[in-house]
């Protein structure tokens, strides 16, 4: 009896097939996020377009002219979707990638200090995770600065890294990459600390009654059990790198990379241009994160902690 | 009948072939305070214990009586404040250098993400065997828990009673003289403990180790000692000590037998007495 009356009452809501899977809610999501977009884009872009429909002394507008007007400005205050995917698709595709004008071309320089700096990061992270997981005068006379050195607007800090290391003869990708580095190994070095000290008492007292020394616990404990916190907090440093290296592109002079775009963009009222660069990086760091993602399920697998 | 009889005719052998067995552990007027916020607490007080090779030792008493205190301080797992102990003569800490004893948490503690084998082999590659060595000493340890064929399995894939024999071997593999135990079958249900318990006893009569066994079950203690500590709480100290005069070699049919009950009355009447019952 009960079998029967289940079904119809699970279909008689026609909007069930939308929310399985994963297609469904992603696609409901998307649509969702546009439908606000493109109601914002013609909210905010009306005045400037009645400005100029007074100065053409241009009456009686229809809606759906005004509409279309509002959605292909050159330089509107919010850029449709269309607009910004076509810039994308023109500053991608159909540019070289040696172009100053293509955004690969840019993200490509951002992507390069990105990397640079997550790769010192995490392995600054790291080390100082182990010292002060190893040494209580480490964990007492670090952790303060390493926390206090994040509470430093990175905006603020980011042009006197630059100056002092050109000072002394370092310029280019480093710097950049330094700036990245700062805001990276701060989740790794957090991360790491509770990871390393995530083994259970019981644990540590059985390596101990094997007369483990300390770089055996380390090796064959503390280790293995730290690495799904590092994957966590690399997932978390690799975004803030991605921060890092723009924010370190802002007062080099804007030459390139994405930062460079967005200021560009911004000093010449290019709004659809800043927004393709953001999309853009929104993408970069999407793609990394998965990345680490990917790497983190195949590590797991292979040490056997994936069930 | 003629079974007992033989065992006991053996036990009666060993006794006088092996007069003077060697001391492994041997523990002078011993004590142990925790300092804490609320004052020191007596974990354990005047322990005067001595244990021969190849005895069979249970600590027994209720929670709180310090007989697991007491097996790590023998594993040097804690330090005591006052009084001595040595292990095979040695202070616990260079016994532990030495590898002296193998020992078996309350929970089985293997990592998650090693296989069986691989959680056996985890002391052999902190000892720095070589792979042959290992894999030697791993076939014939999880031969002697009956865990063949279970070496590829990760822990989750086995019941609570294969995960605790799976740390037994892990122990074993050290080959320790020693072995000491600490309420290795509390957690399992009481069908499988006397399987386990059969098990371990035919274990003992195979190897001639020495294990000192930490539990709260009196037939457990009774059916698997050659000698049992009754400890009683606040301050932790022993109240008996009972020798068995079990055979060694016993089934769990010997719990219905009038010795077994009398060993197991006396135990009972040691706690009872030992117990404060002011709480």
């Amino acid at each position: 009896m009960t079998d029967v009356s289940l079904p119809t009452t699970r279909s008689s809501n026609p909007f069930a097939g939308l929310m399985s899977g994963t297609v469904g809610p992603v696609v409901v999501v998307v649509s969702a996020i546009l439908a606000i977009w493109y109601m914002a884009a013609v909210a905010l872009n009306t005045p400037f377009q009645q400005e100029i429909y007074e100065r053409a002394s241009q009456t009686d507008v229809p809606l759906s002219q005004l509409v279309t007007d509002t959605l292909a400005q050159e330089r509107p205050v919010l850029p449709a979707p269309h607009q910004v995917v076509v810039e994308i698709w023109n500053t991608t595709v159909e540019k070289k990638i040696t172009s100053k004008r293509s955004l690969i071309f840019h993200s490509g320089i951002t992507l390069s200090s990105t990397l640079l700096g997550f790769l010192i990061g995490t392995t600054l992270g790291i080390l100082l995770a182990i010292g002060i997981v190893h040494s209580r005068v480490l964990d007492k006379s670090l952790m303060p600065w390493i926390i206090s050195s994040q509470t430093i607007p990175i905006l603020a800090i980011a042009p006197m890294i630059i100056v002092v290391l050109n000072a002394v003869g370092i310029s280019g990708l480093l710097p950049k990459a330094l700036i990245s580095t700062y805001l990276s190994f701060f989740p790794v070095a957090v991360g790491m600390v509770k990871g390393l000290r995530s083994p259970e008492v019981i644990h540590m007292d059985l390596v101990h009654t094997y007369s483990a020394s300390r770089v055996q616990a380390f090796w064959k404990l503390r280790l293995p059990y730290a690495v799904p916190f590092l994957f966590t907090s690399m997932k978390i440093g690799m975004a803030a790198s991605l921060v890092g290296a723009i924010v370190g592109e802002l007062p080099t002079g804007a030459v390139a990379g994405l930062g460079a775009r967005l200021l560009a963009g911004s000093y010449y009222g290019q709004t659809i241009q800043i927004w393709s660069a953001l999309l853009m990086a929104a993408f970069l760091a999407g793609s990394l994160v998965a990345l680490i993602g990917v790497l983190e399920k195949q590590t797991l697998k292979r040490m056997g902690m994936a069930r | 009948m003629t079974a007992l009889a033989s065992a006991k005719d053996t036990g009666t052998v060993e006794q006088t072939t092996s007069a003077s067995p060697k001391r492994v552990i041997d523990i002078d007027n011993l004590s142990l305070t925790f300092e804490t916020n609320d004052g020191p607490v007596h974990a354990l007080a005047d322990i005067d214990l001595k244990i021969d090779e190849g005895d069979f030792v249970s600590f027994i008493g209720p929670s709180g009586c310090g007989k697991t205190t007491l097996l790590r301080v023998i594993a040097d797992l804690e330090r005591p404040t006052a009084g001595s102990i040595t292990v095979n003569g040695v202070s616990p800490e260079e016994a532990r250098l030495n590898r002296a004893y193998g020992y078996v948490f309350q929970a089985a503690a293997l990592y998650p993400w090693r296989t069986i084998a691989k959680n056996v082999a985890l002391p052999l590659e902190i000892m720095g065997l070589p792979k042959a060595e290992q894999q030697d000493r791993i076939a014939r340890n999880m031969d002697l828990v009956n865990l063949s064929g279970f070496e590829k399995k990760f822990p989750w894939q086995l019941s609570g009673g294969m995960q605790q024999r799976a740390s037994i071997a892990r122990a074993l593999a050290v080959e320790p003289d020693l072995l000491l135990m600490d309420e290795p079958f509390g957690a399992l249900d009481e069908i499988v403990r006397d399987h386990l318990n059969e098990q371990l006893l035919q274990l003992w009569a195979k190897t001639n180790k020495t294990v000192v066994f930490v539990t709260h079950s009196i037939p457990e203690a009774v059916f698997l000692s050659s000698k049992i500590v009754v400890l009683c709480p606040r301050p932790g100290r022993i109240y008996d000590v009972i020798d068995s005069d079990l055979p060694r070699e016993r089934n769990l049919d010997i719990r219905e037998t009038p010795e077994f009950l009398k060993i197991a009355h006396r135990v009972r009447d040691g706690l009872r007495a030992g117990h404060s019952y002011e709480d």
